[in-house]
C-alpha cells in the first residue's frame, strides 16, 4: 500500500472508491446507488469548476470567517519546556469549530441539485449546529439526527441547532451515541433520497461523503501552510501537528497540505478517545487494533466483536465517540504516513486544564485530547520543533460535564 | 438438482399465484422459538428468509430493528444461525431458506467459510443488503459455485441501464424494493405504480423471478398477486412484538397471520 504525492489523498481511491484498494468503498442498499453516483458526478463536476471554487472561498470568507487564527501558546510553552506549542485555532470559525466547512459545502451542493432538504447526524452536536446554520443560511429545511444520550450530554449544541429552525431528532435505538445517529440518518436518506440531501458529518460513510468533507475540511491545512511561511519564512525543518481523530475530519483536514512532505519533517500525530482509564471501552480503533469491518458504507478499522457485530464505545467526548474511524486515515495508518495514539478522559481532562490555566484558550474536550499527548510529547522535544495542536471546537458545549467533573471554576474562570 | 428456491416458483406457478416469501429474524425472541415460528409458517409459506441480526442496519425500519437487537441481546452468534437452519431442514428438508443480512457478518466469518457453512445446514439462497452490484460480482460467483443463490436487490431508483447489467448477471431470483423506504415502511405509492416497476424489471428477462417486498401487509398483499413472489417481514416481526408485549404466543400467533397472507394470495 502506497500513498502517491502529487494526487489529492481524495482522489487517490480506485474505481469502486476503496483506498489501498481495501478501505472505503461503498457498501450501501441499492437504493442509494443512484443518489451517491449523482452526487458523485455533481462533486466531482464542481471541484474542478472555478466559479463554485470562488462561491466556497467567497463564503468561507465572509461567512465562516477565514483564516482562523494561528497563535504561539507562549505561557504553555515555557511552563512545559520542550518544543514551541502552537495553536491552529480553528474554533475561531463561525459557530465554534471545523464542522461549518463540510456543513457549508454539502448546502452549496444540495442547492445545486435542486433539494430543498438537508440532513444530517450529530455526536457532540457540532456537525449538527454547523448544518442547522449552514441550512438557514442557504434556505433549506434541516433535519438533525443526534442520539438520545448526546442530547442530554450537549444541550448548548441542541438549543442551538433549534435556534437556527432545524428538528432534531433523538434517536433511542443501540447506544444511543452517534453510530446509532449516522445509521438513522442513513435510513431516512434510503427512504427519502428524491427529496432530500445528506450531509454525513465526517470524513465517514460512502466514498463520496467521505472525499467532500476531506476537501472541505482542507481549508484548514491551506489557512496553515501560508501562516506558516508568514511567521517563519519557509515550513519549518521539524514540524508535529497533533489532532484529535474521531471521524476524523478536522485531522484530515489539518494535514491534508502537508501530505507531500516526508514525514520526518512534517509529522502527523493523531490522538484517538481512550475512553475512562478504568474502563476496556475506547474509541480508538486504530490505536488498540481493531479489526477491519464494514461500518455505515465504508471498510475501516472499527470496534467490533468476533461475529461482526458493531461494539459499544465510551469517551467522555461525544465528538469522538465512535466505533469506526475514515478509511482516509486507515490509509495514512498502512502506508505509516501518520502515527495515532489515545488519550483518555482523565488525561484529556488535565490538558484542558493545563491549557486554560497558561492560555486564553479554551479548547473543547476533543482537541483536549490532541493536547494531552502533544503537551506531553513536547517536553521531549527540541526547542526548535514546532509543534502545533488544532484547537478544533470551543468548549462552551462541554460546560456541563466541565462542571461536573473539574468544578465550576474552570467553567467561570473561561 | 434444481435449488429449492426454483422449485417453489414453479409450484407456485402451477397453483396459479405468486409465492409467499416471509422474513424472521434468527433468533427472535431465542434460538428456540424462532426455529418454532419457521417450523409452524413453513406448512404456508413457500420460501423462508430467516434475518441474521446485525446492530447497525442501514436499510431497516423499527420493526426489524426491534427484533434484531431482540435477538442479540438474546445472545444468538452466527453459528447458532446455522444450527437453527440445519435443525430446520432436519425436519423440513425441501423448504427453501434464505438468509438476509449486512455484509460485515460475512466478511468477518470469511466468504469461503460461510459458503461452506451455507451448504453445510441447507441454506439456499442469500440477500446481503449492504452489497450491491457490481462489488457483489466475486461474491455471487463464488455463491453459484456453490449452488446458492445470490439475490440481487433492485429498487425504484436503479436506471434502466443498470438494472439491464444486474439482470444480466443475476441468478434466477431477484428482489425489487417496492418504493424508497427502509423495510416495513408504510406503502407510499400505489400496488399499480409498483407493479408497473416490477413489469419493467420482468420485460428484460421473463424466466428471471423477481420477488416484490418491504411495506406489505395483509392489506396490500391482495393487490400485487401478479409478481413471482412477495415478501412480508416487518408484518411478522411486529406480530412478534406485538404478541411478547400481550404475553401471548409468538409461534401460534406468527403463524395465524402467514396463514392469513396466503388466504390473501390464493
Amino acid at each position: 500500500m502506497k500513498l502517491k504525492k502529487g494526487i489529492p489523498v481524495i482522489d487517490q481511491g480506485n474505481k469502486l472508491g476503496f483506498w489501498g484498494g481495501k478501505f472505503g468503498g461503498n457498501f450501501v442498499p441499492e437504493t442509494l446507488k443512484k443518489p451517491i453516483e449523482d452526487l458523485e458526478v455533481l462533486f466531482n463536476k464542481l471541484k474542478k469548476d472555478k466559479k463554485f471554487i470562488q462561491e466556497r472561498d467567497r463564503y468561507f470568507k465572509n461567512w465562516i470567517g477565514v483564516p482562523t487564527r494561528f497563535i504561539k501558546l507562549e505561557n504553555l510553552t515555557r511552563h512545559v519546556g520542550g518544543a514551541q506549542i502552537w495553536s491552529k485555532v480553528v474554533s475561531d470559525a463561525n459557530g465554534g469549530a471545523h464542522k461549518v466547512y463540510n456543513a457549508t459545502v454539502h448546502c452549496l451542493l444540495a442547492k445545486r441539485s435542486g433539494k430543498k432538504v438537508i440532513i444530517g447526524d450529530t455526536g457532540a452536536g457540532y456537525a449538527g449546529k454547523m448544518l442547522s446554520m449552514a441550512a438557514k443560511k442557504f434556505g433549506l429545511k434541516c433535519k438533525i439526527f443526534m442520539g438520545a444520550k448526546d442530547i442530554a450530554r450537549q444541550q448548548p449544541n441542541v438549543k442551538a441547532m433549534k435556534k437556527n429552525g432545524a428538528e432534531v431528532v433523538p434517536v433511542y435505538s443501540g447506544s444511543q451515541t452517534l453510530v446509532d445517529a449516522v445509521s438513522e440518518c442513513m435510513r431516512f436518506w434510503v427512504a427519502n433520497c428524491d427529496t432530500t440531501a445528506m450531509c454525513i458529518g465526517s470524513t465517514v460513510g460512502p466514498a463520496v461523503f467521505v472525499r467532500i468533507c476531506g476537501w472541505s475540511t482542507s481549508q484548514i491545512s491551506r489557512e496553515l501552510k501560508v501562516q506558516l511561511i508568514d511567521e517563519f519564512g519557509s515550513i519549518p525543518k521539524k514540524l508535529k501537528l497533533y489532532n484529535c481523530v474521531g471521524g476524523g475530519s478536522s485531522s484530515f483536514g489539518f494535514w491534508n497540505e502537508f501530505m507531500d512532505y516526508d514525514k520526518r519533517q512534517c509529522e502527523f500525530i493523531g490522538v484517538e478517545a481512550g475512553g475512562p482509564a478504568k474502563s476496556k471501552k475506547h474509541a480508538a480503533p486504530l490505536t488498540y487494533g481493531s479489526k477491519i469491518g464494514i461500518l455505515h458504507g465504508a471498510a475501516q478499522y472499527v470496534n467490533q466483536n468476533s461475529d461482526g457485530q458493531i461494539e459499544e464505545t465510551e469517551s467522555i467526548s461525544a465528538g469522538l465517540d465512535y466505533p469506526g474511524i475514515s478509511p482516509l486515515h486507515c490509509f495514512l495508518k498502512d502506508t505509516k504516513r501518520a502515527r495515532y495514539t489515545a488519550a483518555s478522559d482523565e488525561q484529556a481532562l488535565n490538558a484542558y486544564k493545563l491549557v486554560t490555566k497558561f492560555e486564553k484558550l479554551r479548547p473543547s474536550l476533543e482537541p483536549s485530547h490532541a493536547f494531552a499527548v502533544a503537551i506531553a510529547e513536547s517536553k521531549k522535544l527540541s526547542k526548535d520543533t514546532i509543534v502545533i495542536v488544532n484547537s478544533c471546537g470551543d468548549a462552551y458545549k462541554d460546560r456541563g460535564i466541565l462542571e461536573k467533573r473539574l468544578g465550576k471554576k474552570y467553567v467561570k474562570s473561561n | 438438482m434444481l435449488n429449492p428456491i426454483s422449485v417453489a416458483f414453479i409450484k407456485a406457478k402451477q397453483e396459479n399465484r405468486p409465492a409467499l416469501l416471509t422474513y424472521t429474524v434468527a433468533g427472535d425472541s431465542s434460538k428456540k422459538q424462532s426455529l418454532n415460528i419457521l417450523k409452524s409458517i413453513s406448512k404456508n409459506a413457500d420460501i423462508l428468509e430467516v434475518g441474521v441480526p446485525h446492530n447497525t442496519p442501514v436499510a431497516d425500519g423499527s420493526q426489524i430493528q426491534t427484533s434484531a437487537y431482540r435477538a442479540i441481546k438474546n445472545g444468538i452468534k452466527v453459528n447458532d444461525i446455522f444450527k437453527i437452519v440445519k435443525d430446520f431442514k432436519k425436519f423440513h428438508k425441501n423448504k427453501p431458506i434464505i438468509l438476509m443480512g449486512y455484509y460485515n457478518m460475512i466478511f468477518q466469518y470469511g466468504e469461503n467459510k460461510f459458503l461452506n457453512k451455507c451448504n453445510l445446514s441447507g441454506v439456499n439462497g442469500l440477500i446481503v443488503v449492504d452489497l450491491p452490484w457490481p462489488e457483489n460480482k466475486n461474491f455471487a460467483k463464488k455463491c453459484k459455485k456453490k449452488s446458492i443463490y445470490f439475490i440481487q436487490l433492485l429498487s425504484p431508483t436503479t436506471t434502466t441501464k443498470r438494472l439491464k447489467k444486474i439482470i444480466k448477471d443475476s441468478h434466477p431470483m431477484s428482489y425489487f424494493i417496492s418504493m424508497l423506504s427502509t423495510t416495513g415502511g408504510k406503502l407510499k405509492v400505489s400496488p399499480k405504480e409498483i407493479i408497473k416497476n416490477y413489469n419493467k424489471i420482468k420485460k428484460i428477462n421473463p424466466k428471471k423471478k423477481v420477488v416484490i417486498g418491504f411495506g406489505i401487509t395483509e392489506k396490500t398483499i391482495g393487490k400485487l398477486k401478479s409478481a413471482d413472489g412477495l415478501v412480508v417481514g416487518s408484518a411478522i416481526c411486529k406480530e412478534i412484538s406485538r404478541s411478547l408485549k400481550h404475553r401471548q404466543n409468538p409461534v401460534t400467533n406468527v403463524s395465524k397471520l402467514v396463514k392469513k397472507l396466503k388466504s390473501k394470495i390464493l
